[in-house]
């Protein structure tokens, strides 16, 4: 649990071998308000998208590097699981999608005043991405300004 | 990969003054890339808040990561669930 022997034998050597990239300067924003006065955005990699939205593309080479807006109203019991990744379970993000996208939780923060609101909208990134630079250069700036033009705060962000 | 994903964006979020937290499942990978703030949580890959259908557990997942973005600290900050 929580480390790479998890993964089939093929699958560890790819991670072992793979070259990480390092974050270097780390970028670092302080929470300039209470917790209970900020605004939280749920941010997932779980490869989930709403009915009416086209799935994540699993022929992309080095992966699909865009993202699906998921509104601040959406049941989340609809959402699809596309994420292309057969290294691990699906079925409990397709039994609770909560699990990898927990609009629900912050809902309920934001219902007994942990937290100041949710945001109007949350975004939802598929994460099997091993060639990461169209992400840096294009997705990530894109995503960040639609959270920044939605007033939030705080992002909470999970991988699957 | 999931794991880096979520690091190389919440890069972006606080470049753009956006406070971040990032769950992690690979705590090696944390340390290697290094995303600002991180709760390593001991739950296999598919499952990062814990259990389906457990509000519970992923309630006590999502609060003990929100509480990082109010510590007072530098970065990296990776802390154990």
């Amino acid at each position: 649990m929580g480390d790479a022997s998890e993964f089939s034998f093929p699958v560890r050597g790819v991670l072992k071998a793979y070259r990480w990239r390092r974050i270097d300067p780390i970028p670092w924003t302080p929470l300039r308000k209470p917790l209970a006065e900020a605004t939280v955005a749920v941010v997932s990699t779980a490869g989930l998208v709403l009915p009416d939205q086209a799935p994540f593309d699993e022929s992309i080479l080095g992966g699909d590097s865009s993202f699906r807006v998921i509104g601040g109203q959406t049941d989340i019991a609809t959402l699809i699981d596309t994420h292309r990744s057969r290294s691990f379970d699906h079925a409990g993000i397709r039994s609770d999608p909560n699990l990898a996208f927990p609009l629900d939780r912050v809902r309920e923060m934001a219902a007994e005043q942990r937290i100041g609101s949710v945001s109007k909208n949350h975004l939802s990134f598929m994460g099997s991405i091993p060639a990461p630079g169209r992400l840096m250069r294009h997705s990530a700036p894109v995503a960040a300004q639609h959270l920044v033009d939605c007033g939030v705060d705080v992002a909470l962000l999970v991988p699957v | 990969m999931c794991n880096q994903t979520v690091c190389l964006i919440a890069a972006e979020l606080e470049r753009r003054g956006i406070t971040t937290v990032c769950l992690m499942l690979l705590r090696e990978v944390a340390e290697k890339v290094r995303p600002p703030r991180a709760l390593f949580v001991p739950f296999p890959h598919g499952y990062p808040l814990g259990k389906p259908n457990d509000p519970g557990t992923q309630r006590r997942v999502v609060e003990a990561a929100l509480a990082l973005t109010e510590m007072d600290s530098m970065a990296p900050l990776l802390v154990d669930l």
